[in-house]
C-alpha cells in the first residue's frame, strides 16, 4: 500500500498534505525572531546594569595621589581622572599618538580656587611618583584637600610628634572632634530647640492679648506675666547660645597644618576634617575596608556641598517612603474599586464606559497627574486641613504645600488602573463554581467576596501592585511639583507625631537629575549619578522582589489544582 | 422563616408500599407525564408518580423559565426523609435545574422566573422573607464539579461552621475531624490539614466537598453528579458515603449512572424534557417501569 501521499520523511517526494518547507521555514525563522528579540532584551538590561555597576561604583575605591613635577619645576598633587589624546587643530588630525594629555584632580580649593581639575599635556610632565605620606581629607565643606600633615595643635597646645606618631594623634583627634561635633547637634536640638519654641509661643499669645485689649479686654495682668515670662525665655536663650558659641569655639580649636603641593603651609580646623586617609600607603584590605566604609557612607549620610558630596540616605528614604505610602494608598484603593466594578456592578453601558475610562487614566502623561495633585491635594485638601487644623501657623502653609503624602496619594492616582486591570483579571480568574460553593454553605453574597474569592484573587493583585510599585518608583515628573525638592532632611524626627507626612522629601530620581545636570561640577559628581542610578534601580527590584516573594508565597499556599 | 427541625417520627414505621395523595389532581400529573410529541403514549397504570411518605421538602406545580425558555414543567413531587431520592432522565432534561430550586442558587442567574411552590418542612421557600444564608446552610449542595476553596483543607471544612457563628478553635477542630471521618477522608488527609486543598486528587477533593457540606450539619444534601468525573473506586466510596449519610440526612441525588441509581437508592425520578414522567421506589422503577419512556430511558434504547 503507497502512503505516497503523506510522505512523512522530508526526503519524500512531495505530495498532497505535505507540511510545505515555506512553512517549516516560517516556523523556524519565527523561533529565531522570538528568541533573538529575547536576548536583545537581556543583552540590554544586563548591559545598562552592568555600565551603571562599572561607572559607578568605582568611585568609591580610594585613588592613589599622584605627583607630578612639570617641566616649568611647578609640582601637583593630585588623583588622575581622564587621559586623552590631544586634537592638534592646527594640522586638522589627530597628533600621531605621542601627544596625550591628562585631566588632575587638584582640589586643594585653598590653594586652587575652584578649578578642581586641571589638563596637563603629558609632554610637559618631567617626572611621577607617589610620595607615601601624602594625604587626602574629606571634610564637611570647600571639597577634597591633598597636603603633607606637618603639624597638629590639640585645643591650642602643639602636639610634639612627627611621622606615624603624629598621624595617629591625627586621627584620633579627627574621631574625638566627630564625636564632640555630633554632641553639639544634639545640644543645639535638645536644648535650645525646647526654650527657642516657647518663646515665639509666648510672643504670640502675646500679639493675641493685644488683640482683646483693642477689643476692650482688661488684660494688664497676663500681659505682665507673658512679659517676666519672655523676658525670662529671652535671657535663658542668650546664656543657651553664649554657651553653644563657646561650644564652637573649643571645637574648632584643634588645627592640623599641612604643606600643599606648591609649598604652601595651610591650617585646618581639625573639627572641618571627616576623614582622613594616605591611599598611597594602603594595602589592598586596607583600600576594601575604605571602599566599604566609603560606600557605606555613600548610602547611610546625608548629602554635603549641595549634593555633590556625603551620602543619599534622604532620598534613599524619601524614595522608600513615598513607595510605601504609595503602595499602602493604592492597594484599597484599587482592589475596591475593582471589587465593585466585577462583583457589584451590573454589567452594562455604565461599567463598560467606567473600564475604558480606567484604562485610559493610564496613558495619561504623569504630569497631568501632577497638576491634579497639586490643584487638588495640596491646594485644596491640604488648604482646607489648614485652615481647619493648622490656622494658629498660617500664613506658612503645614499641608497646603507639597509633601511626600500628598506626593504618594498623586502617584497612587497614577497607578491606581494598573491595580484595578489587575484585581479585575484575578477576580475574573476565580470561577463561578467556587463562588456558588460558599453560598451554598449559607455564606452571603459579603462573606464569599471577602473571605474566598478576594483572597484566591490575592496573587492577582499583588502582580498589580507590583507593576504600580514599579511604575510609581521610577516615576519623577509630577513629583516635582507636589513636594520633591533637590534637598531635605529625612521627615522623621523626636518631634510628634515623628514621621512628618508633610514635609518635603528627596527622591532618587531627582537626585540623579540634580546631580547629574544641576550641580557646579558636573565632572566630579558623574560617578555619583552611575552610583546613584544603580542604587534607584536596585531598590525598585528589592521593592518589587518583597512584593513577587508575597505573591509566590500565597501561590504556594493555595497551589493550583492538578486536577 | 423555615420551622424548626421537626423530629422525625418512626420513617420505618411507615407504610413502605407508595400511597397516592387523594387531593392531588390526577390530570395535571397525567399530562405532565404523557407529553406532547408522544401523544400515543399511555400510562399502564393510573399514577406513575408516587407519593412517598413522610416528605421533607415537597415540591409543588413548580415551573421555571430561563427568560422566555421554559425549562422546567409544573413538577409535583416529595422528597422523603433519610432517604435518597435518585434524579435521572437525558442531559440537559432539567435536573440540575430542579436541584438548584430548592436550594435557591437559581437566584443567582439574571432572568430566572419561578412558578409554584417548593416547602421544606413546611414552609415555602419562596418567600420574600426567607433568611436565604440558613435555608442554604439546611440545604446543603455537592457539585458535580469538585469545587474546594482555594485554602487549606482545615480551612475548607471550618468555613462553613465559621460563618454561622463558631469561632472556638477547639469546636472547630473537633467538627473538621468529625466531618471529615463522615467523609471516609481522615486517614488520608489527617497529616496534611494546613496544606492546600487544591493539591488533592479529584476523588479527594469531592469527598471534601461531602465534608464541607456535611461540616455545617444541614438537614438536605443536594448532590448534583457527584461522580461524574471519578473513577470507579473513588465513586464506589463516594456511595458507601451516601449509604452513610442516609442514616442523619435526607440525600437528594441526580446521577446520569442507572446502576449507581438502582444501588444507592430509595427512590428514583425520571425526567424528560423538563417534566417529571415517573417516580417510584427505585426498585419498581428500574423492574416494573409504568412508563413507556422510563422503560426505554433504564433499558438504554432511549433514543
Ligand atoms: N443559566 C441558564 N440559562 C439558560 N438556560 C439554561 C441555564 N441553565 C440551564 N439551562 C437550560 O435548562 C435546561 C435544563 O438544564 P439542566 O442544567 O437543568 O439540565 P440537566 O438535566 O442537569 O443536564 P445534565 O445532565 O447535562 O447536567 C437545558 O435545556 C439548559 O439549556
Ligand atoms: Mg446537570
Amino acid at each position: 500500500m503507497s502512503t505516497n501521499e503523506y510522505p512523512l520523511h522530508r526526503d519524500d517526494p512531495p505530495g498532497f498534505g505535505r507540511t510545505s518547507r515555506r512553512t517549516q521555514l516560517a516556523g523556524r525563522v519565527f523561533t529565531w525572531l522570538a528568541g533573538g528579540a529575547l536576548a536583545l532584551n537581556i543583552v540590554m538590561i544586563s548591559g545598562l546594569l552592568i555600565l551603571l555597576a562599572y561607572m559607578g561604583m568605582g568611585y568609591f575605591w580610594p585613588k592613589t595621589i599622584q605627583q607630578y613635577e612639570l617641566t616649568d619645576g611647578t609640582r601637583l598633587w593630585g588623583e588622575l581622572h581622564d587621559r586623552e589624546t590631544i586634537r592638534d587643530l592646527a594640522r586638522g588630525s589627530e597628533a600621531d599618538g605621542e601627544s596625550m594629555r591628562i585631566s588632575v584632580r587638584q582640589a586643594t580649593r585653598e590653594v586652587y580656587g575652584s578649578e578642581d581639575f586641571r589638563w596637563i599635556p603629558e609632554s610637559e610632565i618631567a617626572n611621577t611618583s607617589r610620595p607615601d605620606d601624602l594625604v587626602a581629607l574629606e571634610r564637611r565643606s570647600n571639597g577634597v584637600f591633598y597636603g603633607r600633615l606637618i603639624g597638629l595643635t590639640k585645643d591650642g597646645t602643639t602636639v610634639d610628634a612627627t611621622g606615624d606618631a603624629l598621624w595617629y594623634d591625627f586621627e584620633e583627634e579627627i574621631e574625638a572632634k566627630f564625636r564632640e561635633g555630633e554632641a553639639i547637634d544634639d545640644f543645639e536640638h535638645d536644648e535650645i530647640a525646647g526654650p527657642t519654641d516657647a518663646l515665639v509661643r509666648a510672643k504670640r499669645d502675646r500679639d493675641r492679648l493685644l488683640m482683646n485689649q483693642a477689643n476692650g479686654d482688661d488684660v494688664r495682668e497676663r500681659l505682665s506675666t507673658l512679659d517676666q515670662e519672655i523676658e525670662r525665655l529671652n535671657r535663658r536663650g542668650e546664656e543657651l547660645s553664649t554657651e553653644l558659641r563657646s561650644k564652637r569655639e573649643e571645637w574648632e580649636r584643634s588645627t592640623a597644618t599641612f604643606e600643599t603641593a606648591t609649598g604652601a603651609e595651610i591650617t585646618l580646623p581639625v573639627a572641618t576634617i571627616l576623614d582622613a586617609l594616605r591611599p598611597n600607603r594602603a594595602g589592598f584590605f586596607e583600600k576594601l575596608g575604605i571602599y566599604v566604609s566609603h560606600l557605606w557612607g555613600f548610602i547611610w549620610d546625608a548629602p554635603r556641598e549641595s549634593n555633590t558630596e556625603g551620602g543619599i540616605f534622604p532620598a534613599i528614604f524619601g524614595t522608600v517612603l513615598m513607595v510605601f505610602l504609595m503602595t499602602f494608598a493604592v492597594t484599597p484603593l484599587g482592589v475596591l474599586a475593582a471589587l465593585y466594578l466585577r462583583e457589584y456592578a451590573k454589567e452594562g453601558f455604565v461599567v463598560r464606559v467606567v473600564r475604558i475610562a480606567v484604562n485610559n487614566l493610564a496613558g495619561v502623561p504623569s504630569i497631568v497627574f501632577g497638576l491634579f495633585g497639586l490643584g487638588f491635594f495640596v491646594y485644596l485638601i491640604g488648604g482646607s486641613l489648614d485652615s481647619l487644623l493648622f490656622s494658629d501657623s498660617l500664613p506658612n502653609p503645614t499641608f497646603g504645600t507639597g509633601g511626600v503624602l500628598w506626593a504618594a496619594l498623586t502617584l497612587a492616582l497614577l497607578t491606581v488602573p494598573v491595580v484595578i486591570v489587575a484585581t479585575e483579571e484575578g477576580l475574573a480568574a476565580v470561577p463561578k463554581i467556587v463562588r456558588q460553593g460558599s453560598l451554598a454553605l449559607g455564606a452571603t453574597k459579603f462573606e464569599t467576596t471577602w473571605k474566598v474569592v478576594l483572597p484566591a484573587a490575592g496573587p492577582g493583585i499583588l502582580t498589580g501592585v507590583i507593576l504600580a510599585i514599579a511604575r510609581a518608583a521610577g516615576e519623577v515628573a509630577p513629583l516635582m511639583i507636589v513636594g520633591m525638592v533637590k534637598l531635605a532632611d529625612v521627615p522623621v524626627d523626636g518631634e510628634f507625631p515623628f514621621l512628618h507626612l508633610e514635609r518635603k522629601f528627596m527622591h532618587l530620581g531627582f537626585h540623579i537629575y540634580d546631580v547629574g545636570f544641576q550641580s557646579p561640577n558636573v565632572d566630579a559628581t558623574k560617578p555619583l549619578v552611575y552610583a546613584t542610578a544603580l542604587l534607584l534601580v536596585l531598590l525598585v527590584t528589592a521593592m518589587n522582589l518583597v512584593a513577587i516573594a508575597v505573591r509566590n508565597h500565597l501561590r504556594r499556599k493555595y497551589a493550583s489544582s492538578a486536577v | 422563616m423555615l420551622s424548626d427541625n421537626h423530629e422525625s417520627e418512626g420513617v420505618e414505621a411507615k407504610s413502605q408500599t407508595e400511597r397516592t395523595e387523594p387531593n392531588m389532581p390526577d390530570e395535571s400529573l397525567y399530562q405532565a407525564g404523557r407529553g406532547d410529541r408522544k401523544p400515543r403514549q399511555q400510562p399502564r397504570s393510573p399514577s406513575a408518580i408516587c407519593v412517598p411518605p413522610d416528605p421533607i421538602v415537597s415540591i409543588r406545580k413548580l415551573s421555571l423559565f430561563y427568560g422566555a425558555k421554559q425549562a422546567l414543567f409544573d413538577i409535583s413531587m416529595e422528597i422523603p426523609k433519610r432517604k435518597i431520592t435518585a434524579l435521572i432522565g437525558p442531559s440537559g432534561c432539567g435536573k440540575s435545574t430542579l436541584l438548584r430550586c430548592v436550594n435557591r442558587l437559581n437566584d443567582l442567574i439574571d432572568g430566572v422566573r419561578i412558578d409554584g411552590q417548593i416547602q421544606f418542612e413546611g414552609t415555602s421557600i419562596n418567600e420574600p422573607t426567607l433568611d436565604i444564608n440558613m435555608l442554604r446552610k439546611r440545604i446543603g449542595m455537592v457539585f458535580q464539579k469538585s469545587n474546594p476553596f482555594p485554602k487549606s483543607i482545615r480551612e475548607n471544612i471550618a468555613f462553613g461552621p465559621r460563618i454561622h457563628g463558631i469561632n472556638d478553635k477547639a469546636t472547630l477542630d473537633e467538627i473538621v475531624e468529625k466531618s471529615l471521618r463522615r467523609a471516609a477522608l481522615w486517614d488520608e488527609v489527617k497529616d496534611r490539614l494546613g496544606e492546600s486543598a487544591l493539591g488533592m486528587s479529584g476523588g479527594q477533593q469531592q469527598r471534601l466537598c461531602i465534608a464541607r457540606a456535611i461540616a455545617v450539619e444541614p438537614e438536605v444534601i443536594l448532590f448534583d453528579e457527584p461522580c461524574s468525573a471519578l473513577d470507579p473506586v473513588a465513586t464506589s466510596k463516594i456511595e458507601d458515603l451516601m449509604e452513610e449519610l442516609k442514616q442523619d440526612y435526607t440525600l437528594l441525588v441526580v446521577t446520569h449512572n442507572m446502576q449507581q441509581a438502582s444501588r444507592v437508592s430509595d427512590y428514583t425520578a425520571f425526567f424528560y424534557l423538563g417534566k417529571l414522567i415517573e417516580y417510584a421506589q427505585t426498585e419498581d422503577l428500574f423492574t416494573r417501569p409504568k412508563m413507556k419512556q422510563t422503560e426505554d430511558y433504564i433499558s438504554g434504547r432511549f433514543g
